[in-house]
């Protein structure tokens, strides 16, 4: 065979075939696994106690007001009774926990059961086993969550006995929808750390402590940070506004922060802002008056995108490593 | 001379400073079996990897059916068969779902696919514990499952990383049978192996690695011949007297070299199979053929010596 003078390795990128053959029976046999596995089952209960626990917990005090307020079905999220916290402070971190378990074990799993060199020997490209996972995630994730919602919405029309009107609807389907976005970061954090690292368990920790970090201690950091990058030297209030302005976009670095303003400005219509609030931002607005929920959207987009943002991030970092990595164990 | 499945040219494979496999030129033909070995670490699985298209070259060129790994991932990976290394399973899921997942991910169309994976777990006696967790299975049962799941592809070229490692005695033989029906199927055969007797029956041809580099290259009658310059030990016990019986031996056209062991124990070293010549001698000479036999050498036999040469050649 006449051998051609090999030319020096420049990286032919033209790859043959769909980088996404094979991404759906991922999909599917990484869903199949999340829905019958044991881990799922010990989530889906510690869910659905929460939810109802806490949902009942707010009936209870809605009964009163049942008729006054036109968003009484939202207000079952964000009710909370001594001495639990309402269904959205329970959910900012069981979704966390949910999606942490769905990933932390995604791609070293896949190395410790010596699995990976076998299906990689597949017709498929890594990219389809990567993003089925994540896909396989999501879909899992939203799954659970639309279940509760749904869970939330049915026990609200029975306990209070008012039908949901459609803003409120729209407004919980919106507010479902941020919730997934969120589950989407930790899900590529998780994912993230079990390229990282080739021990499942280093990989869970790692991802705890991450969202431990955010939850507790980067508000602080925060709050640490901010006199020191911007200080008060003078007293002027605009400096003061400044110092409390870069505290607030510092917080903002963190995915529970984003979430948590997502899910204010979302549940509840009367939030105008979602930041500082100024006077003269209030000139003109009859508080208490709800928004219309495009309204409380926009507020909140830049929050949104922030979310989404994150994700795609995580899991490009995620990608490039994972392409890399050999696939010996 | 058949097609070539496997062509490697200057294949070269560097971690850091450490050269796993070195300036490799492989030629693999249709219907062969092929066995690669040599002991842990000097380069088998890497070179494995390289031609799947799993790792990537450091330099030199692969093609496998034609085609390059790198470039053409997809179409090798269709028609090329792999089973890794101490091959894994999803432990929880039974054998037909860990089969189905692979015929899903090969895009087999569903009634093909079922037809394909029957016809598989039937010929590799898994057809009974199909819907078991592949969690009972024994290490054999994983092999032979390793080995249905490659047969899901239809494949051309089949590659197995040590296949008979950790198997019994027993295990191993029936392994190496599969292998020799994958050989009747027109199937060309790679294999790796560091224990060379377990594989020697099977292989067409060897070739020996060490740190990366293929020393030796050929049948093991053709490398026997190399290293240990004699394929075929011939022994005979003879009564009768030793000088004639010696020189009659020694007279065998092909023979070379003669040597006494015990009293009336000879061996002839020749470069074919001479019992029949021998006895044919031994007898004309006058003496009391009591038994004969031939040894084939095996791959210890010639690995060992070759490095006994290398060493004693680059020490002095
Ligand atoms: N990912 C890796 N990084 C660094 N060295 C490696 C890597 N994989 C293999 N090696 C080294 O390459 C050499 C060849 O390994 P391998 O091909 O696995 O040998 P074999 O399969 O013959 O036992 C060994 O010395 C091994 O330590
Ligand atoms: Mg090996």
């Amino acid at each position: 065979m006449a051998q051609q003078p090999e030319q020096p390795r420049e990286r032919v990128r033209g790859r043959e075939g769909s980088p996404w053959s094979g991404l759906w029976a991922v999909v599917a046999k990484e869903m199949a696994d999340h829905l019958t596995g044991m881990r799922m089952r010990i989530l889906e209960i510690l869910i659905v106690l929460t939810a109802v626990g806490t949902v009942y917990a707010a009936t209870q005090n809605l009964r009163e007001t049942v008729g006054q307020d036109p968003f009484i079905l939202l207000r079952l999220f964000t009710t909370s009774r001594e001495p639990l916290p309402a269904f959205v402070g329970f959910l900012g971190f069981l979704v966390p926990l949910i999606a942490i378990a769905l990933a932390f074990d995604s791609v070293n799993g896949e190395f410790s059961r010596r699995t990976m060199s076998r299906i990689l020997a597949q017709p498929i490209y890594r990219d389809a086993l990567l993003l089925g996972k994540f896909l396989a995630g999501i879909f899992t994730l939203a799954l659970v969550l639309a279940t509760i919602w749904l869970l939330i919405i049915g026990s609200g029309m029975i306990g209070l006995g008012v039908p949901p009107s459609g803003e409120e609807v729209a407004r919980s389907l919106w507010f479902l929808l941020a919730t997934i976005f969120y589950g989407g970061i930790w899900l590529s954090v998780a994912m993230l750390f079990s390229i990282i690292f080739r021990q499942p368990a280093t990989a869970a920790l790692a991802s705890i402590a991450t969202w431990l970090f955010f939850t507790v201690f980067w508000g602080i950091l925060a709050g640490v940070l901010a006199p020191i990058l911007q200080p008060v030297r003078y007293g002027f209030p605009e400096e003061i506004l400044a110092q409390a302005q870069l505290e607030l976009t510092l917080t903002r670095f963190s995915p529970n922060t984003l979430y948590t303003e997502v899910m204010l400005a979302l549940l509840q219509p009367t939030v105008r802002s979602v930041g500082l609030v100024l006077p003269i931002q209030l000139h003109g607005a009859v508080l208490g008056t709800p928004l219309p929920l495009s309204q409380s959207v926009l507020l909140v987009w830049p929050q949104l995108t922030g979310l989404i943002a994150a994700t795609i991030l995580l899991f490009a970092l995620g990608y490039v490593l994972f392409q890399r990595q050999e696939i010996r164990a | 001379m058949g097609e070539l499945v496997v062509e490697t040219h200057d294949l070269t494979k560097k971690y850091g400073d450490l050269v796993a496999v070195d300036k490799l030129n492989l030629s693999i033909r249709q219907g062969e079996v092929f066995g690669i070995l040599g002991p842990n670490g000097s380069g088998k699985t890497t070179t494995i990897l390289m031609l799947l298209g799993l790792t990537e070259p450091t330099s030199g060129s692969v093609r496998v059916l034609g085609l390059d790994p790198a470039r053409q991932p997809l179409s090798v990976k269709a028609r090329v068969g792999y089973m890794p290394d101490e091959v894994g399973f999803y432990d929880e899921l039974s054998a037909r779902v860990n089969l189905i997942y692979i015929a899903k991910l090969n895009s087999l169309p569903r009634a093909e696919a079922h037809r394909r994976i029957e016809e598989a777990l039937t010929r590799m006696g898994l057809h009974d514990v199909a819907d078991q967790p592949v969690r009972t299975f024994s290490r054999g049962m994983r092999r032979r499952l390793g080995v249905a799941e490659v047969l899901l592809k239809r494949p051309q070229l089949v590659i197995l990383d040590e296949p008979t490692q950790g198997l019994d005695p027993e295990g191993a033989r029936e392994f190496l049978n599969i292998i020799r029906s994958l050989k009747q199927d027109g199937i060309t055969v790679l294999l790796s192996s560091h224990l060379l007797h377990q594989v020697q029956a099977v292989c067409d041809r060897v070739g020996l690695f060490h740190r990366g580099r293929m020393v030796l290259e050929g049948s093991v009658p053709e490398l026997a011949q190399k290293v240990l310059a004699g394929a075929y030990h011939v022994w005979l016990q003879v009564e009768g007297p030793e000088e004639t019986i010696r020189e009659a031996l020694r007279q065998l056209p092909g023979a070379q070299d003669v040597t006494r062991e015990d009293h009336n124990r000879y061996r002839v070293v020749a470069s074919e199979d001479l019992r029949a010549e021998a006895a044919r001698a031994v007898v004309q000479a006058g003496g009391h053929l009591l038994s004969l036999g031939v040894e084939t050498p095996s791959l210890d036999d010639i690995y060992a010596r070759y490095f006994e040469e290398v060493h004693h050649g680059t020490a002095t």
